[in-house]
This record gives C-alpha cells, sequence and structure tokens, in this order.
C-alpha cells in the first residue's frame, strides 16, 4: 500500500516535471517569436518610409517637369498615375502574411518604380533640365531615396526570412501553429529587373 | 545617361562578384597612394578631432577601383562593416572616392540624414568636390568636401568625453611617436625587407584600439596613425548620394 503510493508520487513528480519543462521550452519559443516578429514589423514600417519618402517627392518631381515647355506628357502623366495608385495601397504589419495584398503591394511600387526610371531617361533629352537646380536637386533626393529602398528591403528580407525559418523549424513549428504566428511575405526580384531599361530617342 | 542605366541595374550587381570590404582603421583611408603623409595627417587629426568634440565620426576613403562592383552597395556595406559612427546617434559619414573609376559617393548614417539630407550631400560633391577633380586636384577637393560635410553635421549632436587618451597621457605619448618616427625613419634608410612596418606595429600596439593587422592587406597607404579610429556601432540606411567627375 505504501509502496503503490510512492510510486504514484513519483509518476506524478516525473510528470510534472516533464510538463514544466515542456512548457518553460514552449513560453521562451513564444518570447522568441515575439521578438522576431516584433523586428519583421519594425523593419517593415522602415520599408513603409522610405516608400511614403518617394510617393511625397513625386508632386514636386512632376510639377518641375511640367514647367518645361514641351515635355512629354504621357511621362509624367504616367508618373502621377502610378503614384495615386500606390497611395490607395497600404499593408500593415498584420496583413505581411497576405500573398496576395503583398504582391499587389510590390507591383505598385514597382511600376512606380519604372515609371519614375522613364521620366529620369527621358528628362536627360531636356538640357534646361540638367541646369535646372531645383530639378538637379530632386533627382538626387531621388536617387538616395531610391537607394534607401533597395536597402531597407534587403533589411526587411532578412529579418524575414529568419523568421520563417524560425516558425517553419521543428519542432518550434508546433508552438508557432499553437499561437498562429504565419508565414510572411517578402519581396521578390521584380520581373524584368535583371534587364536595363530600353531606351528609344 | 551611363549613370541612370547603372542605377537601375543595381539589383542585377547585387547578385554579381564576392568583394572584399576594407578594415578601415584611420579616420581618412587612401590605398591609392595619392595623398602623401602629411596630408594625411592634416586630414586624421581634423577629423579625430572632429569626433572627439561632436562625436559624429566622418571617414574618407580613396580606393583604386571598384572593378564594376557597385558603387551604392559598396560603400553602404563598407560603412555598416566598419560601424562608422554611434550605436546611440548613428551618426557616421562615410565620404568614398574610387579614383579610376572617377566615382564618388557620401554614405549618411541615419542620425545624420536630417543635417545631411541628400540635395545637399549632391550639392558638396558637384560644388565642392568635383571642380578641384577635374583638375587633377584630390588633396583639395577632399578636404574642401570634408570641410562642407563637418560645417553641416556640427550642432547636431554633442560629444562625450572618451575613457582612453586622457589629456595627462598626451604629452609624453606625442615624445613616444617622435621616437618612433626617427626609429622607422632609420629603419627605412638601413634598407631592411620588412623594417617599415615594425614602428606601425608598435603604434598600433600603442593605441590600444582594434586589433588584427590581417584582413584587408591594404595597408599600403600608412597613414599616420596615433589614435587610429574604431567604429561605435553606428548603422546606415542608404541615404546619400553619387556623384562622378
Amino acid at each position: 500500500m505504501k509502496k503503490g503510493w510512492i510510486i504514484a508520487l513519483g509518476i506524478t513528480a516525473v510528470i510534472f516535471i516533464i510538463g514544466f519543462i515542456i512548457v518553460s521550452w514552449g513560453v521562451s519559443r513564444y518570447n522568441s517569436f515575439v521578438g522576431l516578429n516584433e523586428g519583421v514589423n519594425q523593419a517593415w514600417s522602415q520599408v513603409e518610409n522610405v516608400y511614403q519618402r518617394r510617393a511625397d517627392l513625386v508632386p514636386n518631381l512632376v510639377a518641375t517637369v511640367k514647367g518645361v515647355a514641351n515635355f512629354e506628357k504621357e511621362t509624367y502623366t504616367a508618373v502621377t498615375e502610378a503614384r495615386a495608385k500606390v497611395g490607395q495601397i497600404k499593408i500593415t504589419g498584420d496583413q505581411l502574411g497576405d500573398a496576395q495584398a503583398f504582391q499587389k503591394f510590390q507591383q505598385a511600387q514597382d511600376g512606380l518604380s519604372s515609371a519614375l526610371s522613364r521620366l529620369l531617361v527621358v528628362s536627360e533629352n531636356y538640357p534646361q533640365l540638367k541646369a535646372n537646380e531645383n530639378f538637379l536637386q530632386l533627382q538626387a533626393q531621388l536617387e538616395g531615396t531610391e537607394n534607401r529602398i533597395t536597402v531597407e528591403r534587403q533589411k526587411f528580407t532578412q529579418v524575414v526570412q529568419e523568421y520563417n525559418i524560425a516558425i517553419k523549424r521543428f519542432p518550434s513549428a508546433i508552438i508557432a501553429n499553437f499561437s498562429g504566428f504565419k508565414e510572411k511575405q517578402y519581396f521578390k526580384a521584380q520581373e524584368g529587373a535583371a534587364q536595363a531599361p530600353k531606351v528609344q530617342f | 545617361m551611363k549613370k541612370l542605366i547603372f542605377f537601375f541595374l543595381i539589383p542585377v550587381l547585387f547578385l554579381n562578384a564576392q568583394i572584399e570590404f576594407p578594415v578601415l582603421k584611420n579616420y581618412a583611408n587612401d590605398f591609392t597612394n595619392t595623398l602623401d603623409n602629411s596630408e594625411l595627417n592634416i586630414l586624421n587629426s581634423a577629423l579625430k578631432r572632429f569626433d572627439d568634440s561632436t562625436s559624429n565620426q566622418i571617414i574618407f576613403l580613396m580606393i583604386a577601383s571598384l572593378n564594376g562592383y557597385s558603387l551604392e552597395d559598396y560603400t553602404y556595406q563598407t560603412a555598416t562593416r566598419n560601424k562608422i559612427g554611434s550605436a546611440k546617434n548613428n551618426n557616421g559619414v562615410l565620404f568614398f572616392v574610387a579614383k579610376d573609376d572617377r566615382q564618388m559617393r557620401i554614405e549618411v548614417g541615419y542620425g545624420l540624414e536630417g543635417s545631411l539630407p541628400d540635395a545637399l550631400t549632391n550639392s558638396i560633391l558637384r560644388n565642392e568636390v568635383r571642380p578641384y577633380f577635374k583638375q587633377g586636384d584630390y588633396y583639395t577637393g577632399i578636404s574642401a568636401g570634408l570641410n562642407a560635410i563637418i560645417a553641416a553635421t556640427r550642432g547636431e549632436y554633442k560629444g562625450e568625453p572618451k575613457g582612453d587618451g586622457g589629456k595627462g597621457g598626451g604629452f609624453p605619448f606625442i615624445f613616444i611617436i617622435i621616437a618612433i618616427i626617427i626609429i622607422s625613419s632609420i629603419f627605412r634608410k638601413g634598407g631592411g625587407g620588412g623594417g617599415g612596418l615594425l614602428p606601425w606595429i608598435i603604434l598600433g600596439s600603442l593605441g590600444g584600439r582594434g586589433g588584427g593587422w590581417g584582413g584587408s592587406g591594404g595597408f599600403g597607404g600608412g597613414s599616420g596613425g596615433f589614435g587610429g579610429f574604431s567604429g561605435g556601432g553606428g548603422s546606415f540606411g542608404g541615404g546619400g548620394s553619387s556623384g562622378s567627375w
């Protein structure tokens, strides 16, 4: 009778200890996911910042080239339209798991990228612009912003990959599944980015 | 035109070539032997003084060629890896020149983007540096560029006194340096094979900063080196602008 008691107590203790280890492991995994998730959100807000910065430059840029006599109208209207599209599509940190929304976002931003690059290429044909200090400054800001976008996108992609690996790795994946951490999207290389833009004179 | 195409090719260029990024030991680094030692010393001490008084770290680097590597990525990586600027303020700047490519760039850390916006860095390159570079007067162009950067970033942050190298130790330290310079000149006259390196090693150990002389292998410039540069953990976000001459 007494022996049985001791065995039962021992088993309970062992189960309790194992349970405790599993729970504390789960909690530490969970906390690390929270940290990684926060890192992704932070990197994302940086990406949004630099995209916003670019969008803010567009009105000034368009106004400047409009001021030049007979500047190609299609070029700057394309930029204005792409800018409007970009303004409509926003993604919050919570939507980063949504592949479709993310693709739409990237498409809109890439659309603005190519419209802007066309505008800059076309502007090379207007010597008045090259002598215009205001335009040169805007161009410098735009180039700087494009470069920031490249950098922040890279940083973002890095942290998302880290996060994705962490939540997919077994056995942590169980905890991730259980607590609702989902895979997040990141930037894919732009289609056609590998080709230099075609320039027609 | 060429520059523009280049600019939109950046994503492609990221893929190619493993390249080594230099480990910077000084405030002014010239791997092309364009500047002589006294010029480098002047730049070095001016930049060090600026760091001591404002905590803004402005670093100058000149290399021969990027060998086709992307300028923007090179300066970003070099600035990030050398941790220019402090971790708290991210107040680092890298002024970079690729001499044979005739390309240059000012890379600005997050914390100085306010006082050194892209348009300003662009106009520094175009209006202060380029005219001199076009005449082949590198030193004047470089110091004009650095002066403009210093003028723009002065007053942004306040320097915090650093632990090492207190004023009390200054006097004997100078004596040691003079002695080392004399010794090094004797060594050089002696014509011994690797004699030139020894004084720098002594200097390096005296400076007491950053170990490891290996790595970059590009120490050829041999700038005057007391109180070399060591990064404070600043980070960069691709701000700044590029130019050519």
